[in-house]
């Protein structure tokens, strides 16, 4: 065949040719940047455009980070250093990063019990974030974390926090027992069990017993200040948030329009609103002689705003599962408790977990709010007392800017999370 | 034989109030209700004590006083000797009137960045996503104080435009004048005949949209296309153009000019409304570009596939097949957007933007001390706007959802 | 026992006995710390230092009144407060008097139910500019932008002002002293208003304070002093009696320096102030000495005055109509008796 071939056919290569490189435009750095920054005239535009935006950026920036002063006195001292040139004064931070974390009238000697309490707050928190690399057994110190964050923040005698974790012992106890039974009896039986602990452990009168030097909340500022409000507010929120969203779906018409009317209500007022009724107007509904201060009362207030949210994500979940699981939870006998806590709740909350973590990111960077009713948080500390001292005054960029900073750092960090998370409990065969 | 009945009726007993889910559902309904109803009778007869013991009274009548204060934008007649009822009403409408212009600025970035971050430039793409996120992980009040900042102190005070070589000037054939006390733009003067153009111009924008309903009618009956780029212009800008010019020029523009301590004449679009529309239009246009993102990504790449296998032309396979579809995934969250625009509003106060937290919650509170009407009526006004937001736009949404399923 | 060891949980977490009602001395007393309403920040009248110190004029108010009712000038909580949460936290009884420069005006006196004890500053609203604009007086102010603080009754005095001469002018809100010292350096405002001496103690804290002028016109009377609830009038006698005090005790020349000299040598209206004479303090339940620990807390009313905010002070106020009746100003305590 070989001849015939040779016949027919002038001319044949008889070996393979050596391989070659693609053309210079067709690989390597030439082909991506062709594919990917000058694909067509528009994408040219596009590219030259971002190029510049890009440009300018850099070269506005640079030269005033790479001058940053980091250590003077006063923001006059930095000027006399720059002698003129562009550069920020970022001593402001070197020398009130203390303020801006803690505020200005945490005793700077116990500056060691929030911190501590912050690092324990990632060890309490990594079992239930991650759950399959941590085991279980550590969810036990999340549990106990709330009470001992209390007594690290706030000090006092260490009789409070463990008596109040008694209550809470002693309510699940109760619970625990009476589940069997119905629900309903174990939950309000744990509840009512708890309030007497409490009120009979009130009869230990006030103790020094290990006591810690006790801090007013009122002496709280600075960045602690926002993470303890995100931190309180979110997780006093969800189990608000789940109670609602299961009102608002429930086939009872009172309690529906209840949670209808108070879900609808907080939405659709500003947060500052709420916050304006926490400083200004909540004190006249409060017991005569009673008195919260105004942390607890702005915790009340973003709770509630919270948990609106987070009802209203949970509602979606709930409404986003198939009828089948419902009708499937009530063929096997279940009642409702029963369907709620074993079919329903743990795939709904599965489902609206991107969207809880949402509403939780919104509510932390909402905490800088509190600033408008004269707290000192971050951006508090930052508009009142360090802007205002004669050393500071006029230092914008660089305190926004560390502001900014702090609040993306966590916020960006938390986004991430939940994407992975996502990923994570994706069980949906795609 | 055997006959099936019903098991016998029990008697009611007291406990088929908890066992009975008959029952049940009234006995938890009824708890629920006693329970709110004694939470709003504590805390009222807490507020009845308390406002006792202090000797106080609720009483809306100082609203009917005069306000004695100034209020820098106006959008209605107000001056100081009107009454607080008033002054709200002007806070209401620069409220509005913010929201307004943030959400439609806000729709415009979100789209662009949207649609950016899914182009095939990358450099684009990344641009876009640091954007996404850098605005979406600050908070918006930190955004707003930094903007607010960033226009006082790089613009050009009124002062620096004095002078033989002065430090700053204006623009666009000296009718513009960028200030750090905001933007001064030329102001149109009505003269007689004046508002006859302003009529013929939005007949005529009536018009084009019926020019481009008939062409689309025709479209689709005849398949006959007809060109709807030009004509359209035409019809919107000739005749009202050729109005202005019979009626012999009844519009005038009346230019800012420096005079005494500031720019005098034309319209003086406030700093502080700037810095708060331009904020919370970033800040929401970048949580808006996300919806628009995966709106898009919504639509299956089969349905862009079958449209081109139809031969449509890139552009209308966005316009007519990817569009609507991805709108329906899109317009819900961003109803909850100007929703939260509007919301997000009330930061004005930051910046000293007299909007309604700026007047009656915040001046009027604080001259009469009446804390307790003030912040009652401010919800109130916030509940309204919001609800009948949400009502219009759900209706709007109702219209573009699918119709059958 | 009422109190519960949780209910001292929340005390320490924020739930804390109210003083509302009538009984606020004995609410002070039991408590052990006076709660004390002031501004969030105005150098020279209250600010917390670098430290965090609370320190200024109004503080030492504060610090008075604490040393007086519980010897300890250091057991203030001070209240940070905003113009607009300020009243209610009065009347709500979280704080037990507010000192944050307050005017006293009658409907605030009257329709508010609030007491003032008295008068520690008297006040007049200026305005200042920047010498470049070459204005010498505030009837040449006509179409300026001028930048107000909100939450005083400075808007309505310059809404009147402007009105009585024909003048027009743009307002320009603003919350908070540095943001307004921001807006009226970078020109965005061409007058600065607010009372004249938040005027000198922004002015102090200038680049440059020599570039800018306070206008002579004052429009206004702004006397500034601390206010109590209305209703507990033992408590209000506490207050302003301190008050009294701390004046009178300028004008007999008691200082913080010779207060134990003048309690042993002094003439008999010393005496009585500082009790080694008499006991005017069991009359409203102190102890004797309750004017003589007030007066050693700070110093007396001028020696406060010199330390925060007089001419030695970056602020360098001058005495003016705060001079003691004796010198010329206004200044007068009734009879120690």
């Amino acid at each position: 065949m070989a001849d015939t071939h040779a016949h027919s056919v002038r001319f044949v290569r008889e070996s393979m040719l050596p391989e070659q490189e693609p053309p210079a435009a067709e690989r390597g750095v030439v082909k991506w940047m062709r594919l990917n920054l000058f694909a067509n005239v528009q994408n040219s535009i596009l590219t030259l455009i971002a190029l510049y935006c890009i440009y300018w950026l850099v070269t506005s920036v640079f030269p005033w980070f790479a001058n940053g002063i980091w250590d003077a006195p006063s923001i006059r001292a930095c000027r006399e250093i720059l002698e003129g040139q562009v550069g920020g004064c970022f001593a402001v931070l070197s020398e009130r990063w203390n303020q801006l974390l803690f505020g200005f009238q945490y005793p700077s000697e116990l500056y060691w019990r929030p911190a501590l309490a912050f690092v324990l707050l990632f060890v309490a928190v990594a079992p239930v974030l991650f759950r399959k690399v941590f085991p279980a057994q550590m969810l036990i110190f999340s549990a106990l974390y709330p009470f001992i964050a209390y007594y690290l923040i706030w000090g006092g005698s260490i009789l409070v926090p463990i008596l109040a974790l008694l209550g809470f012992v002693a309510g699940y106890i109760v619970y625990a027992r009476l589940v069997t039974q119905s629900f309903a009896m174990g939950f309000f039986g744990g509840i009512v069990a708890a309030f007497v602990v409490w009120w009979l452990t009130g009869f230990v009168g006030e103790s020094s017993f290990l006591a810690l030097e006790p801090v007013a909340s009122r002496n709280m500022g600075g960045f602690m200040l926002n993470l303890m409000l995100g931190t309180v507010c979110v997780s006093l929120s969800i189990p608000f948030g789940i109670a609602l969203a299961l009102g608002r779906q429930s086939s009872m018409p009172i309690i529906k329009w209840i949670c209808v009317i108070f879900i609808e209500f907080v939405r659709g007022v500003p947060l500052i609103t709420l916050l304006f009724v926490a400083s200004v107007v909540l004190a006249y509904f409060l017991p005569p002689g009673a008195n919260f201060d105004l942390f607890v009362r702005v915790v009340i207030m973003i709770t509630m705003f919270a948990s609106a949210y987070i009802a209203e994500v949970i509602r979606g979940a709930l409404a986003a599962l198939p009828k089948g699981q419902y009708e499937a939870a009530d063929s096997l006998g279940l009642d409702y408790p029963q369907a709620m806590r074993l079919i329903i709740l743990p795939q709904a909350l599965k489902i609206s977990i991107p969207g809880i973590v949402n509403v939780a990111v919104g509510l932390f960077k909402d905490t800088t709010l509190v600033s408008i009713i004269s707290m000192f948080d971050l951006v508090g500390m930052i508009r009142g007392p360090i802007l205002a001292s004669t050393e500071w005054n006029g230092v914008y960029w660089e305190l926004l800017g560390f502001a900014a900073l702090l609040f993306f750092v966590v916020c960006f960090g938390i986004s991430k999370y939940s994407q992975w998370l996502e990923k994570e409990l994706a069980t949906d065969h795609r | 034989m055997t006959t099936l009945s019903d098991p016998p009726q029990s008697a009611f007993k007291p406990s088929m109030l908890l066992n009975d889910t008959r029952y049940r559902g009234y006995t938890f309904q009824f708890i629920a209700l006693v329970c709110v109803a004694a939470l709003f009778a504590y805390l009222g007869s807490n507020l009845l004590q308390n406002l006792r013991d202090a000797g106080l009274v609720i009483s809306f009548n100082f609203l009917g006083d005069a306000a004695n204060y100034d209020i820098n934008q106006t959008l209605i007649e107000y001056n100081n000797q009107m009454d607080h009822w008033r002054a709200a009403l002007v806070g209401v409408l620069n409220t509005l009137l913010v929201s307004f212009l943030a959400c439609i600025t806000a729709t415009i970035f979100g789209v662009f960045a949207g649609v950016a971050r899914l182009s095939q430039n990358w450099l684009m793409r990344k641009l876009m996503s640091a954007y996404v996120e850098a605005f979406r992980n600050v908070p918006v009040l930190i955004w707003i104080i930094i903007i607010f900042t960033v226009m006082t102190a790089v613009m050009p005070a009124p002062r620096d435009f004095r002078g033989e070589d002065a430090a700053a000037s204006m623009v666009l054939f000296d009718s513009v004048a960028f200030t750090n006390r905001g933007v001064y733009v030329p102001k149109p003067i009505f003269g007689p005949g004046g508002w006859a153009v302003v009529l013929v111009f939005i007949a005529s924008l009536v018009g084009a949209v019926w020019y481009r309903r008939y062409a689309t009618k025709l479209l689709y009956e005849t398949g006959k296309l007809l060109p709807t780029g030009w004509p359209t212009l035409a019809i919107i800008f000739l005749p009202a153009i050729l109005a202005y010019f019979v009626l012999g020029q009844p519009i005038s523009l009346e230019y800012p000019e420096l005079g005494g301590f500031n720019f005098t004449g034309g319209i003086n679009i406030l700093g502080s409304l700037i810095a708060l529309w331009f904020a919370l239009a970033i800040y929401t246009g970048a949580f808006i570009a996300e919806n628009v993102r995966a709106g898009i990504l919504s639509v299956s790449k089969g349905q862009t596939e079958a449209a081109a296998s139809l031969g449509l032309r890139p552009r209308r396979i966005m316009n007519l097949v990817i569009l609507p579809q991805a709108l329906r995934v899109i317009i819900p969250p961003l109803i909850s957007h100007y929703l939260n625009i509007t919301k997000n509003s009330s930061l004005a106060i930051a910046v000293g933007y007299m909007d309604l937290t700026g007047t009656l919650g915040g001046i009027t509170l604080n001259q009469t001390g009446r804390a307790i009407e003030c912040i009652l009526l401010l919800m109130a006004f916030y509940l309204t706007i919001s609800l009948s937001i949400s009502a219009i736009m759900n209706v709007y949404n109702n219209s573009v959802k699918l119709k059958e399923r | 026992m009422k109190k519960t060891v949780i209910l001292g949980a929340l005390t320490a977490a924020g739930l804390s006995a109210g003083a509302a009602g009538a009984q606020t001395l004995d609410a002070v007393k039991e408590r052990g710390t006076l709660n004390c309403g002031v501004t969030t920040g105005l150098v020279g009248f209250a600010a917390p230092d670098a430290n965090g110190e609370w320190e200024g004029f109004d503080v030492g108010v504060c610090r008075a009144v604490a040393a007086a009712v519980l010897g300890d000038p250091t057991a203030v909580e001070f209240v940070p407060t905003t113009g607009k949460t300020r009243f209610t936290a009065l009347a709500s009884g979280e704080i037990d008097m507010l000192a944050r420069n307050t005017t006293w005006t009658f409907s605030r006196d009257v329709d508010l139910k609030f007491e003032f004890v008295g008068v520690n500053y008297y006040d007049g609203q200026g305005f200042m500019v920047p010498k470049a604009l070459g204005v010498s007086s505030a009837t040449e102010l006509n179409g300026a932008t001028v930048c107000i603080q909100t939450g005083t009754t400075t808007e309505l005095n310059l809404a009147d002002y402007f009105r009585n001469n024909n003048m027009e002018y743009t307002p320009v809100p603003i919350e908070t002293n540095a943001e307004a010292q921001q807006q009226y350096l970078a020109g965005a405002c061409d007058v600065y208003t607010t009372d004249a001496s938040g005027l000198a103690a922004t002015r102090a804290a200038f680049e440059a304070p020599a570039d800018h002028v306070v206008l002579p016109e004052i429009i206004s009377k702004e006397p500034l002093g601390p206010l109590v609830r209305h209703g507990d009038n033992d408590w209000g006698d506490v207050v302003r009696w301190t008050l009294n005090a701390l004046i009178a005790a300028e004008e007999y020349g008691i200082t913080s320096a010779n207060i134990d000299e003048m309690a042993a040598n002094g003439n008999p209206e010393v005496k009585r102030i500082l009790g080694s004479e008499g006991d005017l303090g069991a009359m409203f339940g102190l102890e004797a000495d309750w004017a003589k620990r007030a007066i050693a807390a700070g110093g007396n009313y001028g020696e406060l005055f010199a330390k925060n905010i007089g001419e030695s002070t970056p602020i360098g106020l001058s005495r003016g109509l705060n001079a003691q009746w004796t010198e010329g100003g206004l200044l007068y305590a009734p009879p120690f008796r």
